[in-house]
């Protein structure tokens, strides 16, 4: 299965459209005016804790649990969001030519700037309780991972064989149960795929969210990201060791529950004329299916379901269809609506510019964007070095395949922050310069995309290219530049764009990091941004995560875009 | 007798919004009844328009005039009564045989009970007995074919439609299906009133309709209605049967022959004449069949199609592309090399390439064209966009590109000139 690239790599266009603006100011404006609010909220009690944590082991068991539930609500939530956001787009034009660089943008703005802005406002929901730091945490991981999911989704809707709608329109099925039972099938698999890359976005960020200070605002919920931050404080080393062991269990747990049953599940989703030899299996679903309990719990789920499909009698033609009626009322109308938020979203931005920001500020974090927009290109570079030619050498030989591949998928979901304070520790123990050592932190854990997809595209590669190149003798050097780098360049590709977009995010937790009451600071906007969440500084907050974005944006289309295509086209064997 | 008739199709016209306010026509005043009893074909090379009227017909699009009615009744979206089997089967795999075929009953609301028991006779109906728990992907494209039909018989249409069900699928497979299918039809065991077959299988018309409309393409005109007037069930080697294929052949490059040559005659003046994909081999392939034994330079159209295992939809382009070329002549179903054909049958690869460039020069205004631009020019060389802007003066977007592919690799065989894909280049050189 493919990774689906960021919107901007897929869009057509290279220069931004109008539409494009529209979602860069209905975002920016959304962080502003929640940032300025912030600023006037009160808040009262500004520290929240569930419960005094402690670091005894007995209690991780307890804490690895909370965290994998805050995980599995913002998964739910995130579906919601994905079934509604996409379909919309990619049913309904007109919304869908904004909502779609709308996705975009939001892809392209760092995680914590959306908790930094809304953490007071989810706070204030329920003041004095805890419900309200849950509630900022769900949020968080959710905009880790919905953003991919519904644009997965979008593309999907937007692919389905005409054939099949066809039919299921000659059948007269109702749009409810086209959706049901055509499109949302259709797009299963990839959407369960994009899951699994969106959880490994989401330990990322649960275990930062859980415990956070924004300014005078402290939380830490119970979990194994409060854990790892008293460990820290505490230079605990054994603890922090027992938060990795707990991490890959709970990984391992959801892996071997939840994905698994649902990959070997949506495998009869697969649009594809062959059977093919390696069907995914799971033991949890073979579980699932004998047991009658849960036969007994979806019976009328799925009986309500195929009422429901008849419940709108299929409107067949002889009475005439309900087209789009004349909607240029309507039109009117939306535009209308757009061009008011557009302008008050621009009022908003500049009011806030003009009154809190110079241009100085602007040029610092511009420049400070440059240093990280240099450290991410050079370690991309690195990995790519290193793990290219490694992921050529397993991908060519099957059975070491089937070995690397899932521990290269297994340490892609595996949150690299969890293992910060390991190199930290080095780092302050030999007193090593933080704007070098610390850097390798941000490509941590978003290498092992460019791996698994070199592997992928190497273990693809037809048995008659190579045995063709065998047979002419082509070896060495000339193996590389003429066969395997060009076959796998397309998978790289993606697997670089991944990697990239992972690592700006990554950046604001690695440029900062701490052991003990020793902070490592190195120069870039990944750390303006963690300072200026830390200290409550809103302002910067803004500048910091709008100049981010733009550096992604910028970056994906003036480097990425042009690759990827150029990959798609030349290099892509179909 | 005069039995009702089930579809009426009178005065369609469909046409496509093309860039700039243009359109481009693909039905253009088309008319069709199908009375009960009856199986129609509609018979055309691709592009005729056959499938947007099959599609009209289903209500699945729209027409921009004339009307269809179904049983009287205006049709304006999918139709109860009007199933349709498809060229790609257009199976759900996520669902089994007996899932997909249950499919359009559930639509319509019957009880469970009714849903199983008319399923079945369904998929016992079409053979498909011990299949019913396979999902799609684990059958065969004929068996695919035949989830196909039960699906499409299940619901007890009145209407079938059919479009090219069987071009998908191999020789022996698509010939056991439509035997099938005839004597299903011949015993009235189908719960079906009419048949619309969209085909370019000539003896697949003739083989299964009671009707043939043969279309004409640019635009999708009715040119002509055949009867078939043979019991069935039909003896592909009967003289009749014969007739009827010779029959419509005649007819089918009858038209388009007049329209090339007429534009041959004009043709100097203008690269406006669109050139249908062709490779230099398929045309070299033909030639050198044609040269041999048993045709010695002249034969009869169905006889190659035949020999050469090759469908209408392939063969005319060939031919045509040989006509423009002046390779061959094409004269009722015949085809007959000219002298320069038999001389490209008897060269080497060399000569070949210096016969070939040659004709093009001479009888395809748009290389000739290329090639001198490229001669004028200091660097030889000239960017695609300035012949495929000239072209969309003249033609829609993709014509223009297809005209430019056909004359790229006609100009490379010939070594008329060359050009370089990644730079989207046009120039004289081959690199040295």
């Amino acid at each position: 299965m493919k990774i689906l690239p960021p919107v901007s790599i897929e869009a057509r266009r290279l220069l931004p459209s109008r539409w494009d603006l529209l979602a860069a100011i209905l975002v920016l404006g959304f962080i502003v005016a929640f940032a300025d609010a912030s600023r006037f909220l009160v808040h009262p009690l500004s520290s929240i804790t569930g419960h005094d944590l402690t670091l005894n082991l007995s209690d991780l068991p307890g804490y690895a649990l909370r965290t994998a539930l805050r995980m599995l609500i913002a998964m739910g939530v995130s579906l919601v969001f994905t079934f509604t956001y996409a379909t919309w787009a990619a049913k309904n034009p007109r919304a869908g030519s904004l909502l779609v660089p709308l996705l975009d943008i939001l892809q392209s703005v760092p995680i914590l700037s959306f908790l930094s802005v809304t953490i007071v406002w989810f706070l204030s929901l329920s003041p004095g309780r805890v419900l309200g730091a849950e509630l900022a945490c769900v949020f968080t991981i959710f905009t880790g991972q919905a953003w991919n999911m519904a644009f997965s989704f979008y593309q999907s809707l937007r692919t389905v064989p005409e054939e099949l709608t066809e039919a299921g329109r000659m059948f007269g099925l109702s749009s409810w149960a086209r959706f049901w039972r055509i499109e949302a099938p259709f797009a299963t698999p990839p959407l369960i795929w994009n899951m699994m890359m969106s959880m490994s976005g989401g330990w990322f960020f649960v275990t930062i969210s859980e415990a956070i200070s924004v300014g005078k605002t402290n939380i830490a919920l119970p979990g194994i990201g409060s854990w790892i931050a008293v460990a820290i404080a505490q230079k605990n080393l054994p603890a922090i060791f027992e938060a990795i062991g707990a991490m890959l269990v709970v990984i391992l747990i959801y892996d071997q529950l939840l994905f698994r049953p649902l990959v070997a599940w949506a495998d009869r989703f697969r649009i594809s004329s062959e059977p093919s030899d390696d069907v995914p299996e799971s033991w949890a679903l073979q579980m699932y299916r004998r047991s009658r309990l849960l036969d007994l719990m979806t019976a009328p789920f799925e009986q309500m379901m195929r009422w429901s499909y008849r419940l709108r009698p299929a409107s067949f033609g002889l009475k005439g269809v309900t087209r789009d009626v004349d909607s240029r009322v309507a039109n009117i109308l939306w535009y209308a609506i757009l061009s008011l938020l557009g302008a008050y979203g621009a009022y908003r931005i500049y009011e806030f510019g003009h009154a809190n920001l110079t241009w100085g500020d602007a040029a610092t974090a511009v420049g400070l964007g440059f240093i990280t927009l240099i450290r991410v290109l050079v370690l991309i570079a690195l990995a790519s070095l290193i793990w290219t030619p490694i992921g050529i050498y397993v991908g060519l030989r099957p059975k070491l395949t089937a070995i690397v591949q899932p521990v290269a998928q297994f340490l892609a979901a595996f949150p690299a922050n969890i293992l910060f304070p390991l190199v930290v520790s080095v780092i302050v123990i030999f007193e090593l310069n933080p704007d070098i050592w610390l850097s390798p932190l941000m490509v941590l854990g978003t290498q092992w995309y460019i791996l698994f997809n070199v592997i992928a595209g190497a273990s693809t590669m037809p048995k008659e290219l190579r045995d063709a190149s065998d047979n002419f003798g082509v070896r060495g050097w000339l193996w590389w530049k003429r066969v395997a780098l060009p076959a796998v360049f397309p998978y790289y590709v993606t697997g670089a764009i991944t990697a990239s977009g992972g690592s700006w995010n990554a950046s604001i937790v690695a440029e900062v990091a701490s052991w003990g009451t020793r902070t490592l600071r190195a120069h870039g906007l990944g750390a303006y941004i963690a300072d200026a969440v830390t200290s409550g500084d809103f302002r910067k907050v803004v500048l910091g995560t709008a100049v981010m974005s733009f550096f992604v944006v910028v970056v994906n289309r003036i480097l990425w875009r042009p690759l990827y295509w150029y990959a798609e086209r030349k290099f892509r064997m179909t | 007798m005069t039995s009702p008739s089930l579809l009426e199709v009178t005065h369609v016209r469909r046409a496509f919004p093309r860039s700039a306010g243009e359109e481009l026509l693909v039905l253009d005043d088309v008319n069709l009844t199908l009375k009960q009893g009856e199986i129609v074909g509609l018979l055309g090379r691709s592009g005729s328009g056959k499938s947007t009227l099959l599609r009209l017909i289903a209500g699945l699009a729209q027409p921009q005039g004339g009307s269809l009615t179904y049983m009287g009744a205006p049709i304006e979206g999918p139709a109860q009564g009007v199933a349709m089997v498809f060229q790609g089967f257009a199976l759900f795999p996520w669902l089994t045989v007996l899932e997909n075929v249950e499919l359009g009953l559930e639509a319509l609301g019957l009880p469970q009970k009714e849903i199983r028991a008319r399923a079945l006779a369904a998929i016992d109906l079409i053979g498909l007995d011990g299949y019913e728990s396979a999902y799609p992907r684990e059958l065969s494209g004929g068996m695919r074919q035949r989830v196909g039909f039960a699906r499409a018989v299940v619901v007890h249409p009145n209407i079938l439609l059919m479009d090219e069900p069987f071009s998908a699928l191999d020789v022996l497979t698509a010939e056991n299906l439509r035997t099938d299918l005839v004597e299903l039809w011949g015993n009235g065991k189908l719960p079906i009133k009419g048949i619309i077959l969209v085909t370019h299988n000539i003896e697949e018309a003739v083989l299964m309709c009671d009707r043939v409309l043969l279309f004409s393409s640019n635009p999708g005109r009715v040119s002509s209605e055949i009867k078939i007037d043979l019991p069935q069930p039909r003896d592909r080697t009967s003289p009749q049967f014969e007739h009827y294929v010779d029959q419509i052949y005649v007819e089918m490059t009858a038209r388009r022959v007049e329209r090339l040559r007429e534009q041959q005659a004009r043709a100097n003046a203008g690269i406006e004449m669109p050139l249908v994909h062709v490779s230099p081999n398929q045309i070299a392939g033909l030639i050198e069949a044609l040269a041999a034994a048993p045709y010695d330079g002249k034969a009869d159209l169905p006889d190659v199609a035949y020999e050469q295992e090759l469908e209408v939809d392939e063969l005319f382009p060939v031919a045509e592309a040989m006509q423009l070329l002046r390779l061959a002549e094409i004269e009722g179903g015949d085809i007959r090399l000219t002298h320069m054909g038999k001389r490209f049958a008897d060269a080497d690869l060399n000569e070949r390439k210096e016969i070939f460039s040659r004709s093009l020069m001479s009888n395809v205004p748009l290389a000739a064209h290329i090639r001198r631009v490229l001669d004028e020019r200091a660097s030889h060389s000239a960017p695609k966009t300035r012949f495929l802007d000239e072209l969309e003066n003249h033609m829609a977007e993709d014509a223009a590109e297809d005209s430019l592919k056909t004359v790229v690799s006609w100009a490379r065989f010939g070594e008329l000139f060359s050009y370089d894909d990644d730079a989207a280049l046009f120039s004289l050189e081959n690199p040295t």
